[in-house]
Order: C-alpha cells, then structure tokens, then sequence
C-alpha cells in the first residue's frame, strides 16, 4: 500500500476538523504511581522460590585463543549449583536465522554469549556459574582455569583493516551490497558499501568551494541505569520462561530459542520494566546463558551484569573514521558530496555502517554524490545500536563540514541549510524519495526563535548549529482491547515500555473512543499474550503501536455500532460516532452508557489489530548551542541550548520534551567527555561510571525543547516518531560552537578538555 | 531438587535490628551483604535499585539517620540501631510526597530506573534545604544519574515540590 492510499484509509477521525480531546494533552502515566513508590517490578525485583545466581567468567585479554576451560574445581565447591560454557550450547555452524533485522549469522551470535574457541575481546564472556548467592558465584568464578594463548589485538578501525592487522575471524571476507566477495584474502572488513548519484567529477569541477575534511568518533555506551539482568527457569516439561530486560520480548524469544535450537513456542519471554536501553538491549547476552544454567541446576537463575560487564561485554557504538568532501556554489548550493565511512563493528560483523552511509547527507537535497563505507571488525565488544546508530557520527562529519562552507561562503549557517535542506520527493542515499517531511519548517523556526536572535556575548563564547536526521520505521505491532462494563477499556499490547510509551499508545485508543486518557488501562504483555510485536526502537512505537490502538478503537466501534444498532433495531450503518456518542435518528448513546449494556445486547466486545504500516517516515532535528571554552583548561561550559525537532503530531507533549531533552544530554556527553579509553594491549581501563563519566544535572543547563509539528500523512493522528533523531545533532552543534568560541575546529570525539587544550595551544604556536 | 542448604554452609549471620520506614525491623545477613543486598533479597524491599554496586550512580539512595546515603556502599550490620527510610517510606498515609507527585506531573521519569533514587535525594534536600536555588539542586543531585531525561524535567520537579512544600 502506498503511503498515499494509507493516508486515505485511515484519515477519520483525525481528518474531520476537531480539534483533538486528548491528544496534545499532558496526562499522569498509566505507571507513574508505581515507578514513583518503588512498586514496579524490574527484573531484579522479581523474586521467585528456588532462585540462584548466576555470574558470568570473562576474558581479561583483547585477543585470544582459549586453549582449555577447567570448571571441575568451580564445580565442587559447595553451594555451587551449575556450571557452563560455550560447549553446552548447541553447535551453532553454518546456521543463519532472520531475526527481523536481516540475516544473523547464529554461530556469531552463539560465540559473542559464550566464546567458543576464541576470545575477541576484554570483557568477552567464557563461562558461568550459578550458584547459592551471588557471592558464592564469584567465589566459584575464581575456580575456573582458563587456559589463554594471548594474541595481538586491535581496537582502531583503520588499524584493523590494515593488511598485517590481527585477523579476528579466520573465513572473514569483505562482501559487497550484492552478497559478492570483494577481497582476495580474509581481512577484517566484512561489507563494503557504496552508494551513488548524478555525475560526482563534473559536480565538483561545477563548484566554486570544495572542503575536505576528515573526522574521527571513540567508542560510546548507551549506558542505561539498570545493567543487563535475565532470570530463566527451564521447567521439567521442557518449556522455558524467560523474565528479562529486553527492548523487544519476540526478538529475545526468537534469539534465545535459535541460540538453543527449540522451538519458539517453547520459550515464553515476559518483559518486566525495563531501565532504559537506548538500543543496547535488543541483542540477548544473558537469556540463553541462564536458560542453560537453569536447565543443569533446575531452578530458576537470576543473572545481573555488574557495571564493569555492561562496559566491557555490551554494545557500544562504533567507533568510526569519515572523510567528508562537499562542493558548492557561491550562492550555497550544495552540487556534490563524496564521504567515506568506516565503522568498526566490534568482534563480529554487521555493525551501523549501513546507516551510517544513508544519514551522512540525508539532510540536504545534493544532484551528485558517491558515499561508501566499510564494516569492520575489531578486539572491541559487538557493537549495538545505540539511538539513531551510525547517524551521529556521519553527521559530526558533515554538519561541520557545512559550518566551514557557511563560514567561507558568509552565509549564515541556517540559511545555508535552508537553501539545501531535504524536502518532499528529494532523493536520498539508498532510501525512496522522502515522503511530506518537516525539515525545512524546523529549520524556519529555529531560525525565528528568540535563542537564535539573541546576540551572544563574551569572552570565549561561541554559538553554534547543526542538523540531525534519522528513520522511522513501521515494523509489525499488535494490540487487543476490552471494554469493561463501566466504560473504561483494558488495553493491552506488546512494546514494550522504556519511557512512557503505554501511555502514549493508550491516548490514541482513548482519543478513537472519545473517552479520557484514564480511563484506558494499558499492559504490556509477555509473548504468550499478545500477537507479534517488534522491538521497542527505531523511533517506532508511538507510530506503530499507536497505528494498531487506533485500529483496535475502530474494532470496537464498528462492534459496538452493531450492538447499538442492536438496542435500537435499527442498521448498524446508520449509526454514528463521534465525540464518544453513538447516534441514530433520534437516539443517542454514550460510549460508557452502552458499555454498561454490553451484555445484554451479546456478550463482551474485544477490539483487536495487527499493522505492519507502509507509511514509516522521517525525523528532522536542530540544535542550537551556546558554549564557554576555559582557554586555560579547554573545558567547554553549555550555557543554553535549545533543540527543534518535527514530531508529525505531539501524542503527550512532555514526553516528547523528555525525548528531546533526553537524546540531546547524551549527545553533549558524547561530545564532550564519554569514550572507551584503550590501553596498548586492548584493554578497556574506564569501566566505570566514575572513570566514564557520563553528564550528571550539574554539568548541564536546562534544555528548551520546541516540538514543531508537520503532521505525518501515512499516520491517522499525523505522529512521527520521536525517539532517536535528538541525539544526532549535538556533537556537530557543539564542535561547530566550540569553534566559535576558541578557534579551534574539534574533528575528534571526544572534545575533551585535554585535547580542546591542545588544540588551543598548537592553534596559537601556528598564528 | 536438592535443598538449598544441603551443599552449602553459609557463613555465621549477624542479627541487626534497625528502623525501616518507621517499623522497627530484625534481621539476619552475612557480614559481606551490602545494606543494598539487605533491602532487597532479604527484607524484599526492591524499590532501591542497582545500578552500579559502587557508589558512582545512586540508584540505590536511602536514608540513613536522614542522610541521604548509597546503600550498596554500606553494609547491612552498619543499619544496627539506625533509622533507615527507603523509596517505600516516602509516600505516608495513602498520599504521595510532593516530590513524588512533582516527579509525575512534571514527567521527570522515562524509564524510571534512577527515579527511586532520585526521590529519596530530593526529599532528603528539600528537608535541610526548602528553597534551593537551580544550582544548588543541580549540585545536590549530581551523586544521582539518569540517562533518559537530560535532567531538565528532574530539575523543575524538585523546584516545583519546593514551592508546593512552602504552601
């Protein structure tokens, strides 16, 4: 279906010139009691009879053979109840399964839960114990004796595909877009990519100004608050439950049972609350490792990752390396743009390059471009996406790269995008021609917005702007709704909920029905009580799940139309709905008027959809920042920042701020301080909070938010989602802001104060 | 299944009787247990969180003779004789605390994980300090991360308690 058909069909009620009763409106959350008292239940709090503990060995080198485990000693001592390695998982070779994000390489994914042969990175998981307590686990841990040939690691993208870089996989060949093999020989380069459009050559010979420039991004942690905890119990029938913090409760079934080789209906995966997860908790680490454990001790396990685990054995992002080259004309017209990417992917192939290649010009409208880009991998943890994965660091590239022409051509840096700026059927990098998109409105308000009109004043300040993009996706959601007899309805579906997200699904069932956001009660259910759903990401759930609420509210409608038509004996086609009335000739009847009837007219109604929507679209952001530079520490102050963003339509405003406001911080502490800092020999030596330091409340100013609102035709109630496209812009905002502060121009992350100093310092010996 | 106890011989416990949320509360634990570890596995008390098990994230903030501390970095038998109050004490009689109820109409939690933590160190401010400037709180929160809300809505929330606490 084309998004235009899709529009037609679903445009009531949205399209009938009301305005809306609870859309746009700021409502308590369905949980908000709960989260607020300690009442929810998160993983860890579940306590169930017989629980142990399970804790995971890992590998204290970047590289290396495991020659032989030895876990009789661990297996001995008291309390200890199972121990496994990757010899109790089934043989994974040569097998391949679609986990809803293309083809997954099982033997990859089986070897990064427990390393079968080879440890490919610091942090990489060996074997587990589980055990009386976690205490008595660690105890056991100690016991193992692993056996290690250290080899020589690397940690760098452009290391590793050196020609005498350490191979990490023996049979790894570079693959181009088609499947074909492209190398003579196994390297660490599994994909090569490239994308192109018009005439590059005569493109860049047609402009006035060409930059080149090349940048360079460490390692990030998405660094959700709750670590990575799953507790299985593998029953005596044979079928195992799963309680887990997961992005997605069917993408972790599906893993866990092809990882096991069961079938996916004996797997039961229930999603508790889950604490933040950014991308990071799509792939399983500890599902099929506790199912294991629970199926040799039988009792339930409990595994929670330690802080340290969650650094060194969960997925960053990637680190990257990207040559930009834009060429314009006098006037700003951007005529040809050439980039070339490489993304490391961690120990297995299959990282964020692919994105990466399709965001890095996806805000401008360019005639000419070629863009290609590597996966690589390398001695660092498998790489997970993480809030718009791969496009922050494309866009670090290229949105100071259009600060440089702005700066040469003086233009100022809005206006430049503006005359560049992505609009409706531009074409773009490996994607179909944009639908209605909300750039060039965003950018106009940013532009107007008293921020930008503000003189800044002082020493060491500078302002800088910078754009962000990022998808939406459609992807497949369910939901069912009943109606109770006193008119509210029990809403329940299957994404799970990382930051309001019930809420904001609920408020579009509630607005189909004309009822109060209170009185629908959403629930997230666990694989065995809701149709497929797909994971929590991809800025997808308030637009998908909210497609399928909205569908579920027709359901019921049209059913209880019939039971009205019922009451009355007249055609169920005759009657209307509209502001939570039922209407026909001279009757009329409340949605909770003839709730309350329901079963004299037949029996209970039960709404129910499943959407897997054409009509997934696009996020456009700015960022706006004012910084101080100490020059005598390089230490970049924030003093204001605000951030635009189109959100199609607003479903529950302040939590659209909170994403905004939220993805922005992240961003600020990408560029500023957060990294994966390496040793020589490979070796992660910051993993902890304190030695990462993400940003804490005292290292940030409050964050204005300004939801601009271009709706989304494909989406009943115009929605785009909100979720990732915030965190894309601010390191390029700040680089760009940075510059103007101190004169130096920061083309590495992070811009910490060290290197800004440095920077400062070489930038005055050369004046 | 084999009893817990039967391969195992845990370590002599210690008894502890301290005050929890106004109860006066007896319990055993290892000397090894954090009061964390306490609040959590042995008295169910599963509102104060872990995030780190480190002191660096605050997660797990309760108070301690009404300072705020990080209970995975004290052990239980330190909670001898002491007045503790965690995340389940702070609503009383049925009614939300106004951080709490800040905290919900400002929409300063998204995921929820740090929110406990948070409440408990906001409390904790605004009892010594009922006026806090933007900075102060700012500064007195800093010992608690979140990642989701970029700390904005935290931020207004505890101003916005504050005004509601003066009334």
């Amino acid at each position: 279906m084309s998004p235009d058909t899709h529009h037609e069909t679903k445009r009531e009620p949205a399209g009938n010139g009301k305005p809306y009763k609870v859309i746009g409106t700021r409502p308590i959350r369905h949980d908000g009691a709960d989260k607020v008292t300690g009442r929810a239940i998160y993983t860890s709090d579940l306590q169930l009879a017989g629980l142990v503990h399970g804790k995971i060995l890992r590998s204290p080198h970047a590289h290396a053979k495991i020659k032989h485990i030895d876990t009789s000693s661990a297996e001995k001592l008291p309390g200890v109840f199972a121990v496994v390695t990757a010899k109790d998982l089934p043989d994974l070779r040569d097998k391949v399964a679609d986990l809803g994000e293309g083809r997954v390489n099982l033997a990859h994914l089986g070897a990064n839960v427990l390393a079968h042969g080879k440890a490919l990175y610091k942090g990489h998981a060996v074997a587990a114990v589980a055990a009386i307590n976690p205490h008595v686990a660690e105890e056991a841990l100690k016991l193992i004796q692993v056996d290690y040939e250290p080899l020589p690691a690397v940690t760098w993208v452009l290391d590793a595909m050196k020609a005498d870089a350490p191979l990490l996989h023996d049979d790894l060949h570079t693959e181009d877009m088609t499947g074909q093999r492209v190398s003579q020989n196994p390297n660490n380069a599994s994909k090569y990519l490239l994308f192109e459009a018009g005439d590059i050559e005569q493109g860049f010979q047609s402009a006035d100004l060409v930059i080149e420039r090349e940048f360079k991004t460490a390692s990030v942690h998405q660094g959700y608050i709750e670590p990575h905890v799953s507790t299985a119990y593998w029953n005596v029938d044979g079928h195992l439950t799963v309680w887990t913090a997961t992005q997605g409760a069917f993408t972790a079934r599906h893993q866990t049972a092809e990882l096991l080789q069961i079938p996916i209906s004996q797997v039961t995966v229930v999603p508790c609350e889950i604490g933040g997860g950014f991308g990071g908790k799509i792939p399983v680490y500890l599902e099929p490792v506790a199912a294991l454990l629970s199926r040799k001790s039988g009792r339930p396990v409990r595994m929670v990752m330690s802080r340290a685990d969650v650094f060194e054995g969960t997925g960053p992002t990637p680190g990257s390396f990207v040559r930009v080259k834009l060429g314009a004309k006098k006037d700003g017209r951007i005529v040809a743009a050439k980039a070339w990417l490489a993304y490391d992917a961690g120990a297995y192939p299959g990282g964020m390059i692919g994105p990466g290649c399709m965001c890095v010009f996806s805000c401008y409208d360019i005639p000419n471009y070629k863009v290609e880009g590597y996966d690589v991998v390398l001695n660092k943890p498998k790489t997970a996406a993480y809030r718009a994965p791969g496009a922050t660091q494309a866009a670090f590239a290229t949105e100071q790269v259009v600060d440089e022409l702005a700066e040469r051509l003086k233009i100022d840096p809005i206006d430049l995008r503006l005359k560049n700026a992505a609009k409706q059927g531009t074409q773009r990098v490996g994607w179909p021609d944009y639908p209605r998109i909300g750039f060039i409105e965003t950018l106009e308000i940013a532009k107007n917005h008293p921020h930008y009109k503000s003189p800044l004043t002082g020493k060491n300040r500078g302002r800088g702007v910078a754009a962000g993009f990022w998808f939406n996706i459609g992807l497949k959601s369910c939901a069912s709704a009943a109606v109770n007899p006193d008119g509210t309805v029990t809403l329940v579906e299957g994404s799970t909920d990382i930051g309001g997200t019930r809420t904001s699904i609920a408020m579009q069932l509630a607005e189909t029905l004309g009822i109060a956001a209170e009185d629908v009660h959403p629930r997230v259910a666990d694989t065995d009580g809701i149709g497929y759903t797909d994971v929590t990401g991809g800025s997808r759930v308030t637009f998908a799940t909210g497609m399928a609420a909205y569908e579920c509210g027709l359901d019921i409608r049209r059913q209880m139309a019939e039971r009205a038509a019922t009451l009355w004996d007249c055609e169920p086609a005759n009657v209307t709905f509209d502001d939570g009335t039922f209407r026909c000739c001279d009757h009329s009847i409340t949605f909770k008027e003839l709730a309350a009837k329901l079963n004299e007219l037949g029996g209970p109604v039960l709404g129910r959809a499943a959407v897997d929507p054409a009509g997934p679209t696009n996020g456009f952001g700015v960022s706006i920042v004012d910084v101080e530079v100490d020059p005598d520490t390089g230490k970049t102050t924030v003093l204001r920042y605000t951030v635009f963003q189109d959100a199609g339509k607003a479903i529950h405003p302040s939590y659209v701020e909170g994403q905004m406001q939220g993805g922005t911080a992240q961003g600020i502490g990408w560029a500023l301080n957060e990294e994966y800092f390496y040793d020589e020999q490979g070796r992660m030596r910051n993993a902890s909070y304190l030695d990462y330091r993400m940003p804490t409340a005292l290292d940030l100013p409050m964050i204005e938010a300004v939801i601009v609102e271009v709706p989304n035709p494909a989406h009943p109630y115009g929605v785009r989602g909100v979720g990732e496209t915030p965190i894309v812009a601010p390191p390029a905002a700040m680089a760009n802001a940075i510059y103007r502060a101190s004169g130096v121009r920061m083309r590495e992350l992070p811009m910490s104060p060290p290197k800004v100093w440095a920077a400062m310092k070489e930038e005055e010996r050369r004046k | 299944m084999t009893p817990l106890t039967a391969r195992h011989s845990p370590p002599m416990k210690s008894h502890v009787t301290s005050t929890i949320n106004g109860e006066q509360v007896e319990f055993l634990c290892e000397n090894r247990q954090s009061l964390l570890e306490v609040l959590r596995d042995v008295l169910q008390l599963t509102g104060s969180k872990e995030g780190c098990n480190n002191g660096n994230c605050g997660a797990c903030t309760v108070l301690m003779d009404g300072v705020p501390v990080n209970s995975c970095l004290v052990l239980g038998v330190e909670a001898q004789d002491a007045r503790i109050v965690t995340i389940e004490g702070i609503a009383r009689d049925g009614r939300l605390h106004p951080v709490q109820r800040c905290f919900l109409e400002d929409a300063a939690l998204q995921c929820g994980i740090c929110t406990p933590g948070f409440i408990v160190a906001a409390k904790a401010l605004l009892d010594r300090k009922p006026d806090p400037s933007e900075h102060e709180i700012r500064f007195e929160l800093a010992g608690n991360l979140c990642r989701c809300t970029g700390y904005d809505k935290i931020v207004r929330a505890v101003q916005d308690a504050a005004k509601a606490m003066a009334k």
